[in-house]
């Protein structure tokens, strides 16, 4: 089940997010906002973390 | 008047206590009980999701509670972080986990997130409980 690490990541990133938004931000639009950049920073850092890394497989 | 004052302060610290609690028991509940409904019931959905993907990811749910492995007893505290999903899970036979699955480490990363997560949202209920956050 879930084999695929880019929807593991997505998910992962998106609920996290969520519970960071809705703890952090008192409006709805501010937490729309904080949970889309806090989203797009966990998902961007994960690709360019992995593509750096990509030349040291161990 | 001063009786009156006493008994709206031990009402106060009830009313601490039982949101702090039950927003260790069950994510989202301690919010609920305070009437935020809304945001009660995303970090519910947000944290049963992460703990329930992890188990169908074959998360292993440990228990160690010795001090010859540290780090392991912090693993095993964090996943405790979120309270009574934690035992239910273990009851109906997920603590073993399959540690030969693909996504093993990813199951154990989500369920311990989502028991650090709840931790943060017992401390949020805490400060709203206490007056000291308004939504």
């Amino acid at each position: 089940m879930m084999r695929s690490h880019l929807l593991n990541l997505l998910m992962f990133s998106g609920l996290v997010s969520t519970v960071f938004a809705t703890l952090l931000r008192d409006t709805t639009r501010e937490r729309l906002r904080f949970g889309l950049m806090a989203f797009a920073a966990f998902v961007l850092s994960t690709v360019v973390i992995g593509w750096l890394t990509n030349p040291f497989p161990r | 008047m001063s009786e009156t004052r006493t008994a709206a302060a031990a009402r106060d610290s009830s009313r601490i206590w039982a949101a702090s609690l039950l927003a260790w028991v069950w994510p989202g509940l301690g919010h609920l009980f305070l009437g935020r409904r809304g945001k009660g019931l995303v970090l519910m959905g947000s944290i049963l999701g992460l703990f329930v993907m992890g188990l169908a990811m074959d998360s292993r749910l440990q228990l160690h509670l010795g001090l010859e492995d540290p780090l392991a007893l912090l693993f095993s505290a964090a996943q405790m972080g979120i309270g009574a999903p934690y035992v239910l899970a273990r009851l109906v036979g997920y603590q073993a986990g399959l540690v030969t699955s693909p996504t093993y480490e990813y199951g154990n990363t989500f369920t311990a997130v989502a028991g650090l997560l709840n931790i943060l949202v017992l401390l949020d209920a805490l400060d709203t409980a206490r007056g000291v956050r308004g939504k």
